[in-house]
């Protein structure tokens, strides 16, 4: 029975001592000449092999201090880890900082020892990130991009097996792409990679959350991963690393400081005897359902990948995280549909919310091991964190840090407060819109109730009462402008939940922002920031997880009664635009005046 | 002199490393044996046994070269090409002496090696091996792939008993770790992309030792081409035909004793008693000798001597050392066959 393992770094203690080799090639080489030329044995070193020699160092020495050596703030374990911007940001693998808590001690191969602190988790996809602090000039990787990688390639995978270094000088190995894009069954609870590299490049204890890097020196993959078998928990030369291009996918959601969760098409897919991928079972409350897919069909492709065996589809929903939107093309009776689908949550948060700051339960130990004594275990000894960054870490639940969150939504907030001073105003909000036939459409905002009236419907929406999606078709129209209210007037106060999500690209394909999201009863809000100049560029507001929300676009601000307010509103419901409105008015009315509609 | 020739082949290796580095072609290398290689599914996956492993396409008509191991003892075995079409293969023939065999698919037209122009390379050529191991691979998929050097070519020179081959021919032993599970079957050719050997079975070596290694095709070349034509089939292999998959494991009673009741965490392993007229009684095992040893692994307990038993194939050797007073005494089974 073969385990396929994650490696465990804790396992240190338990890891007996073992010999290594090590090999300098510049010392074999000049032992070689010298020998050969005391017997007249005329070696030729050809060029070719000391130049691939000279890049191999030249590359090692350009890529080997962006490399990060984590321990446990008491140094009980550890692993790698590698620095991705300069302000000190750190991917590594879940697993190294499960249960190590908010801090940790972090070594680069300047020797110097540095302070870190926990930043966001991704149980699912065995990815975290950490942030090194006291410097905002680190070294960091190139990244590069890892759907280029082909089998053949070399790679570098460097880290801190075995914590050899003690200078953390990272340890170097060289070896080839044995596979690209894997799918690695889930490992104990939820812990799945997918998409992966795999490599017979040395991947061993202590390497988990260390980078993989290919020939030029970029960053294409985080070590994390191999199979064990009998020969022990050791390199048997199949080692898998996270994707580079799935971790970016996922970097601004881990940044958020939340426990990141993973998608779901809300479908089952099977393959057939003749090759096809089909869905086997769909959830009737799924967006792909509403979207028109129905069991029985045949996916062709899926985020624009094709789709030939049931691991190459798990492989593309593993890179993706929830509420990303990406292109579903499937076929019925030789027809072809071509739909955008906006994955849903694969876990539900309480089954994700495991605290960060316990110790990792042990699934992949089949036998019942009897607890190693380790002296003083219960004696807590807290690490020692400078004051100055004990600021930096805040717990919450479902959140690894809220101290990043809550920056980010600060960041995005400050540009929603630049529309203007909304809770100044009267709270009877009077909007004068026209559509792009130049009818009128009118809505009326009342604390308690709005209503709309254009061409010769009228819709009503009580606040007391349950939502709906009035006026028929948009979603929930009046639902979404009441939120946005909201959102301008007191967003603390009034959401239940109000967190920073990460990032995606708008509608799928379009430009990367920045998501809030806020929620109050069952309706739900996503907030677009356009990444390039923060501002925000639409919403998204669902009355429940089983209806099509109602998309609003921002396309610009303009002036109206002494706030910025959007100019144009378009509005989309389902795959279907619903109208195009622009704003001729905002007005402020005080309800209890006299004469107020 | 040893020290010499030594350098002298890591400079050749690193010679030859050289000139894959230079190939701008590795990926098309790879690319083009892929298809020569397919994933075998059949039976196993009981204890240790994977039942997955690797096979080589040697002719346009299917006939695929794979390791003579338990994988083949279901009546059909499936073989998935590398554009993921699967097949039911059948064993047309079976050289334990080789410790090989020759499936046969229904297909036509396949990309194929050809067993006449095989290779031959000496210690320090690089190689790259390909295989199914770990059943990474599934469908479509491409099969892994490894790379290394030739280490050493010599003759086989396994451990007996559980990790027992046939085979005592050359080998190639290799600087990768090549032969894990599913691997036996796979193809380790030259780094252009010449065969040059099969992947063989898992082999443990003395000291708790795994080896690498595959058998050159020249030494299997001729048993293929009787097996093809006709020569040799499964029925007049006198080891293949009488080899059956045990799906039970074995307990002590099939060697013709018990052993104590396994009562408490780490009950030791005594013999409890001895069935009269049995093997263990004619090899002279006594009550309350206390088994130390089995096949060479230290039996911390009842629970982990019966793991051991688990793990046996019938034909193997099952040695068991045992402490009787202060004597450690050594006696040897052979695993019945059912």
């Amino acid at each position: 029975m073969i385990e396929q393992q994650e490696l465990r770094l804790r396992d240190f203690a338990q890891l007996c001592v073992l010999a290594v080799l090590v090999c300098d090639p510049q010392s074999v080489w000049s032992q070689s000449t010298s020998i050969a030329s005391t017997n007249e044995v005329k070696l030729v070193v050809p060029d070719a092999v000391l130049h691939a020699e000279q890049s191999r160092i030249e590359v090692i020495d350009r890529v080997a201090s962006s490399v990060v050596a984590i321990f446990a703030p008491k140094g009980e374990g550890g692993g790698s880890g590698v620095l991705i911007s300069a302000d000190g940001f750190v991917v590594t693998n879940f697993h190294v900082v499960q249960g190590l808590g908010g801090f940790m001690k972090c070594g680069l191969n300047d020797g110097l020892v540095y302070d870190a602190v926990l930043v966001g988790i991704d149980p699912t996809g065995d990815v975290a990130v950490i942030k090194l602090l006291g410097r905002d000039d680190f070294p960091f990787a190139e990244i590069g991009d890892s759907d280029t990688v082909r089998m053949g390639d070399w790679t570098y995978a460097m880290g801190n097996p075995f914590l050899l270094a003690d200078d953390f000088q990272p340890t170097v190995t060289y070896g080839m792409v044995s596979g690209t894009h894997r799918y690695q069954y889930p490992a104990g609870t939820f812990l799945e990679y997918t998409d992966c590299i795999q490599v017979d490049t040395s991947i061993n204890p202590g390497n988990s959350g260390g980078p993989l890097f290919n020939d030029n020196g970029q960053l294409i993959g985080i070590n994390g991963r191999i199979s064990v078998e009998k020969r022990g928990r050791v390199n048997v030369g199949a080692g898998y690393s996270i994707s580079i291009n799935q971790v970016m996918h996922f970097l601004d959601h881990l940044k958020s400081g939340r426990i990141v969760d993973h998608a779901t098409l809300g479908a089952t897919v099977t393959s057939t005897s003749d090759g096809t991928v089909v869905v086997a079972k769909i959830l009737d409350s799924s967006e792909a359902y509403r979207r028109g897919l129905r069991e029985g069909d045949e996916l062709i492709s899926f985020a624009g990948r094709p789709v030939r065996s049931v691991n190459q589809y798990k492989n593309i929903l593993g890179i993706y995280p929830k509420g990303w939107t990406v292109p579903l093309s499937y076929q019925r009776d030789g027809k072809r549909f071509d739909v955008p689908v906006q994955l849903a949550s694969l876990h539900r948060q309480a089954e994700l919310a495991g605290d960060p700051s316990q110790p990792p339960s042990m699934p992949d130990d089949k036998e019942d091991k009897p607890p190693i004594p380790i002296p003083h275990l219960n004696l807590e000894k807290k690490p020692e964190v400078p004051e100055e960054y004990l600021s930096l870490y805040e717990e919450k639940d479902g959140y690894a840090n809220y101290y990043f969150n809550f920056q980010m939504q600060s960041q995005l907030m400050a540009a929603i407060r630049q529309w203007g001073d909304f809770k100044a105003q009267p709270r009877m909000w009077a909007l004068d819109l026209r559509n792009q036939q130049g009818e009128p459409f009118q809505i009326r905002m009342q604390p308690t109730a709005i209503a709309a009236k254009f061409a010769n419907e009228f819709a009503v929406l009580e606040l007391t009462e349950e939502f709906t999606d009035a006026p028929t078709g948009s979603g929930g129209l009046l639902a979404a402008l009441e939120q946005l209210k909201q959102l301008l007037l007191d967003p603390y106060n009034f959401f239940t939940e109000f967190y920073y999500v990460g990032s995606e690209p708008l509608d799928g394909t379009g430009e990367r922002v920045n998501v809030l999201y806020s929620s109050k009863g069952l309706l739900s809000t996503r907030w677009y920031f356009s990444q390039a100049d923060q501002r925000c560029v639409g919403f998204d507001t669902a009355i429940d997880e089983e209806h099509d929300a109602c998309r609003i676009r921002i396309p610009a601000l303009k002036e109206f009664s002494g706030v910025q307010f959007p100019s144009q509103l378009h509005i989309l419901s389902g795959n279907e635009t619903w109208a195009i409105l622009d704003v001729t008015a905002l007005n402020f009315l005080d309800p209890t005046a006299k004469g107020a509609p | 002199m040893i020290s010499r020739s030594l350098f002298i082949l890591f400079s050749i290796a690193s010679l030859l490393n050289c000139r894959f580095t230079q190939a701008e072609s590795a990926a098309d290398v790879i690319a083009a044996v892929q298809p020569k290689v397919v994933k075998i599914f059949g039976a196993g996956g009981l204890k240790n046994l994977a039942n997955y492993g690797s096979g080589i396409i040697v002719s346009p008509d299917g006939h695929i070269v794979t390791v003579w191991n338990h994988l083949l003892d279901s009546d059909v075995v499936s073989v998935v090409l590398y554009d993921g079409r699967r097949f039911f293969g059948r064993v047309i023939g079976t050289d334990s002496r080789k410790d090989v065999a020759i499936l046969k698919i229904d297909a036509k037209e396949l990309p194929f090696f050809d067993i006449n122009q095989t290779s031959q390379v000496g210690p320090g050529a690089s190689i790259l091996a390909f295989s199914n191991v770990f059943k990474v691979a599934t469908g479509d998929e491409p099969v892994t792939v490894m790379q290394g050097v030739v280490s050493a070519k010599t003759e086989l020179a396994a451990r007996r008993g559980r990790y027992k081959v046939p085979y005592d021919g050359e080998v190639y032993l290799v600087d990768a770790v090549t032969n894990n599970p599913g691997a036996a079957g796979g193809a380790l050719t030259t780094i252009d992309g010449r065969l040059l050997g099969m992947l063989g079975r898992e082999l443990k070596g003395n000291n708790n030792t795994w080896l690498n290694y595959a058998i050159p095709m020249s030494e299997l070349q001729q048993s293929i081409e009787d097996i093809v034509a006709g020569k040799i089939s499964r029925k007049n292999d006198p080891l293949a035909s009488s080899t059956k998959l045990k799906t039970k494991p074995y307990k002590s009673t099939d060697f013709g004793f018990f052993v104590v009741p396994d009562v408490v965490a780490r009950t030791p392993a005594f013999v409890d008693s001895i069935i009269d007229d049995s093997k263990a009684e004619e090899l002279g095992l006594q009550p309350d000798d206390l088994i130390v040893f089995a096949n060479g692994e230290l039996v911390h307990s009842v629970k982990t001597f019966n793991e051991v038993l688990g793990q046996l194939v019938g034909g193997d050797d099952l040695q068991l050392i045992v402490r009787r007073g202060d004597n450690l005494i050594t006696i040897t089974f052979i695993v019945p066959r059912d």
